[in-house]
């Protein structure tokens, strides 16, 4: 049993390659997403038509040129050119200023601000209209010289609990790190079993005094071991690169990660059970488990928009309950008290493919 | 040629009697377009809004109800106390807190100003952003009525006004700008994964060394390798463009024969990046890891989820290198917007100048050895 | 030009380790050639070079009158080859397999459809016609993929352990076929580590760690070496050689 398992380490570490893929991919994923992944819209190229010319409407065109948001690229007189700028891609909006602008605004007349976005990016569109409303309401009340009914009564005080500054860091570090956990434990396990079987070295190793439950054991143990490390690196990386709070008890974040490695191992190797070959082995793991865990666990999107059939499936999804509980210990400081449901449902879901899978070994070891 | 024929009937023989193939070249792009378009989307609504009503006046109840008629948030709890939340807010059962104060109404009658409390869970920055603009806007308008109607002063009849037009998509329908993005993912994995993967496992198996002590000639053997896998991409792309536009109704509004040149040039990229990888590899297993490595940086950085513009400099940068990038830029501009040939020009050139880099490097780097 | 193989100095390197050292050979035409070795001797090796699937580091090679530096895709035209790992393709037919490798070394249609009736015949594969060619016996196999390289009726034939695995009654039916090869005057140069099937050979050269320690008959080097057969002399090369490195 000792000598096998030192064997799958040194099969494991011998190839460089398998080394540098365990540990140099998950290392440059969470840097670069961690880095490059933001939602915050800063510096969107757009136009203005301005048809009125005067000095406030130079004004306003300055004004957003100098905001953060925008990057005001061409001004045109009429609205003729716009299409064909769409068309190219070089603009995401743009601002029409009406006739007359300076003087119906002195005169304190309604003035309609046209706002054309280029929805075909329907968030981008939503996120500048946004941005425009807002950058308007400060041009506005800068001029409304003495109308005191131009100044709001009601202020909004706005606090954003567990992410101040609102940095997408946060929100993506938890499901950089879930889907890293389940990449590396249930597809590299899931192959490496497929492996042995497609080789023909599984016969071997069943004809062997080991039991397959050692065998089993065998293979998944380095794996554990390797994702447990791959787990700690991520972390320290996620502290000291990125700057994430870490509210929770660190003890409990990794005995969670530990329960996740266990069951993205079993079912790693329940899928191996149930394929015969090394790429299908690929394929089940790549569209049953990856996708679903990127789409369905609500790492990049919120689960509570999708339809509802989606929503019963993403229950099914073991990374939706574990990107939940590392975002409620690192982010809100949340204890197991509040995270026991969670954690059972992933303990529940690693019984049930443990089981699974020997169901599945029995009969075939039967029928062989 | 004869040989390639050979080849090509080799190939096909072996594609089709695996039962895994058909589903996957059928199946996957069906639950791709279905579960991608449908789960990927940022549009927030039903935000589970919980009031902390410590005013409790005839002006408080408008304010509320106001929120509860918008179709972006709808009212979970009503407490006395913020604390009564917290819990609430931890399991994602609150996800935003209006706290009304004592003497709202009576400040307001007063014309004096008044501050009202939003807590925003904002474990995801953009959306808890969004949500709190959303807000804002709601509380603006109950805020302009408040004037009117104490001042009789209409402040809807004077000042500016956005008005938004929505060009392309004025549903702002999510699955629009998805589908065009997802059909690029599709034949991207399908291409790439399928070729590389196809050619390791000769090497794995070692058929291939048979083959290599036969004199077929190195761009036979790529030909016929690659040219079945470049069939089954396109036949997905088109199948995927039928679903797109009868099941999902995606406008396609520039010429199909733009989108199939174009695409052509792009799997044959694509099937390089496959040669490739396969040259450098030796085990199915390092190919396929190889490969997700690749293509996750390339799905992510491609603007397909998040904007490209909000990335830092340096990643858009990287973005140069990145052939799903251009292409997801080439698809989503000549099928929502009509873009033509001259105005995506730009993305075209680099994809065709990608696919001669690719190709040449990966029949460079084959060696017809051992 | 008489020889079928000329193989002078031959030396391969993988950076410092030297899998096969300074080789000196040839083989006739007509001839049944056998190569000898343990285990990582440096078989395998030689028989890539010779087959074009490796480039020598020194030495000189020539293979059907070609050279294996510059002219080795026209020596894969005029040779067969069949590896130590099964090469046909799993899920394809046996006509399938046939009519794929007879295209591809430039056969006619009919051709293939007479060799792929022969062979079926020859071979007893009735029964398995129409199945995928992994439902085959190892012995059928191995058989049907001596046939296969030799489709396209080339003029040297390379064999790479080709028996090993194999039953005693295959084996031997096996050595029958490449009799018959031999007979039409076709060079058969085949790799093993059976001892016994050293004694079918023409000519047999035995490799000790890359390098070649006997060359002879099997009877001429039973004499030399006083040994009642291939099996000893192979022996007490081995040990000499331990016996000079320790």
């Amino acid at each position: 049993m000792k000598g096998f398992i030192i064997k799958e380490f040194l099969q494991i570490f011998r190839d460089y390659r398998s080394m540098a893929i365990l540990f140099g991919i998950p290392i440059a994923q969470i840097l670069l997403f961690g880095f490059a992944l933001n939602m915050d819209l800063n510096n969107a190229h757009i136009a203005i038509v301005n048809k009125s010319g005067d000095a406030k409407s130079i004004e306003l065109i300055n004004k957003i040129n100098s905001s953060d948001y925008f990057i005001v690229d061409q001004v045109f007189n009429s609205e003729t050119n716009i299409q064909a700028a769409f068309q190219r891609g070089e603009i995401k909006e743009v601002i029409v200023i009406p006739e007359d602008f300076a003087a119906r605004l002195a005169s304190n007349q309604k003035i309609e601000l046209q706002v054309i976005a280029d929805a075909s990016d329907p968030n981008t569109a939503s996120i500048l209209v946004n941005y425009t409303q807002a950058v308007v309401s400060s041009f506005q009340s800068q001029n409304a010289k003495g109308s005191s009914a131009a100044l709001p009564l009601i202020q909004v005080e706005s606090r954003f609990k567990y992410n101040e500054s609102l940095k997408s860091v946060y929100m993506f570090v938890p499901g950089v790190f879930t889907i890293i956990l389940m990449l590396v434990s249930a597809m590299m396990t899931s192959i490496s079993i497929a492996r042995e079987k497609e080789l023909g070295t599984m016969e071997i190793l069943l004809v062997s005094p080991i039991t397959p439950v050692q065998i089993i054991l065998g293979k998944v143990f380095p794996y554990v071991l390797l994702s447990f490390i791959n787990a700690g690196l991520i972390l320290l990386m996620s502290a000291f690169v990125f700057g994430m709070p870490f509210s929770g008890s660190i003890t409990l974040l990794l005995a969670e990660a530990l329960l996740f490695i266990l069951m993205a191992l079993s079912l790693g190797i329940f899928i191996s059970t149930v394929s015969n070959s090394q790429q299908t082995a690929m394929l089940l793991s790549m569209f049953a488990l990856l996708l679903p865990t990127i789409l369905l666990s609500g790492f990049v999107f919120p689960i509570k928009n999708m339809p509802e059939v989606l929503q019963w499936l993403s229950h099914l999804m073991p990374g939706k309950w574990f990107i939940i509980i590392v975002k409620a210990i690192i982010l809100k400081g949340a204890g197991f008290a509040d995270l026991w449901k969670e954690t059972l449902i992933i303990l529940s879901m690693t019984l049930f493919f443990i089981g699974l899978s020997i169901k599945k070994f029995n009969i075939r070891l039967a029928t062989n | 040629m004869r040989t390639i024929l050979f080849l090509l009937q080799k190939e096909f023989i072996q594609i089709f009697r695996n039962k895994m193939m058909l589903p996957i070249i059928i199946v996957i792009p069906i639950v791709q377009l279905l579960i991608l378009s449908y789960t990927a989307t940022f549009e927030i609504k039903n935000v589970s809004l919980a009031f902390v009503d410590q005013d409790k006046t005839q002006t408080s109840k408008e304010l509320k109800s106001r929120f509860e008629h918008s179709p972006f948030f709808t009212t979970y709890a009503e407490a006395d106390h913020i604390a009564q939340l917290e819990e609430a807010m931890l399991h994602q059962k609150v996800e935003m807190i209006l706290v009304i104060p004592k003497d709202f109404e009576k400040h307001l009658n007063l014309s004096k100003k008044t501050d009202l409390q939003l807590i925003v869970d904002a474990v995801n920055g953009s959306a808890a952003n969004l949500m709190a603009s959303y807000a804002n806007q709601i509380v603006l308008g109950f805020n302009s009525d408040i004037i009117t109607e104490l001042t009789g002063f209409n402040i809807k009849e004077t000042g500016i006004h956005v008005v938004p037009r929505y060009w392309y998509n004025p549903e702002l329908d999510y699955k629009t700008y998805m589908v065009p993005g997802i059909l690029v993912l599709l034949v991207s994995l399908i291409g790439a994964f399928l070729s590389g993967m196809n050619i390791v496992r000769e090497k794995e198996i070692g058929t291939i060394e048979q083959l290599n002590v036969t004199p077929i000639k190195k761009h036979q053997f790529i030909i016929g390798k690659l040219l079945p896998f470049w069939l089954i991409a396109m036949f997905d792309l088109c199948f995927g463009l039928v679903i797109a536009k009868i099941i999902f109704a995606i406008p396609i509004l520039g010429s199909v024969w733009l989108i199939l040149g174009v695409a052509a040039i792009y799997l044959i990229l694509v099937l390089g990046l496959g040669l490739f990888i396969s040259t450098i590899t030796d085990t199915q297993q390092q190919a396929m890891f190889l490969a997700w490595f690749f293509f996750v940086i390339f799905i992510m950085l491609s603007g397909l989820f998040t904007p490209i513009e909000a990335m830092p400099e340096w990643t858009q940068r990287l973005n140069i290198l990145n052939p799903i990038a251009y292409f997801i830029d080439f698809m989503r501009m000549v099928m929502l917007k009509g873009s033509g040939f001259s105005d995506v020009l730009s993305q075209i050139l680099h994809i065709t100048i990608y696919a001669i880099i690719t190709m040449g490097l990966a029949i460079f780097r084959y060696r017809k050895r051992a | 030009m008489s020889k079928a193989v000329v193989v002078k100095d031959l030396t391969k390197k993988f950076g410092n380790f030297t899998a096969v050292n300074k080789l000196n050979f040839e083989v006739d035409k007509g001839e049944v050639f056998g190569f000898l070795g343990a285990n990582g001797a440096g078989k395998t090796t030689a028989i890539k070079i010779l087959c074009g699937l490796s480039k020598p580091s020194s030495g000189q090679v020539t293979v059907a009158g070609f050279d294996a530096y510059k002219q080795s895709e026209l020596i894969k035209k005029n040779i067969g080859y069949m590896s130590q790992r099964f090469s046909l393709y799993d899920d394809l037919t046996i006509a399938e397999n046939i009519r794929f490798y007879g295209g591809i070394y430039g056969l006619k249609r009919v051709e293939i459809q007479s060799k792929t009736k022969e062979y079926v015949k020859k071979l007893d594969l009735e029964e398995f016609e129409g199945r995928a060619v992994i439902d085959l016996p190892l012995g059928i196999k191995q058989k049907l993929a001596f046939s296969v390289a030799n489709v396209h009726n080339p003029a040297i034939i390379f064999l790479d352990e080709p028996t090993s695995g194999v039953d005693p009654i295959t084996r031997r039916q096996f050595w029958d076929m490449i009799y018959s090869e031999a007979a039409k005057g076709k060079t058969i140069f085949v790799t093993t580590h059976y001892m016994d099937e050293a004694e079918y050979c023409d000519r047999i050269t035995i490799m000790v760690d890359g390098k070649i320690e006997a060359l002879d008959s099997p009877s001429r080097l039973k004499k030399d070496f006083n040994a009642h057969n291939i099996s000893d002399i192979f022996l007490k090369l081995s040990r000499k050689q331990n016996s000079t490195q320790n």
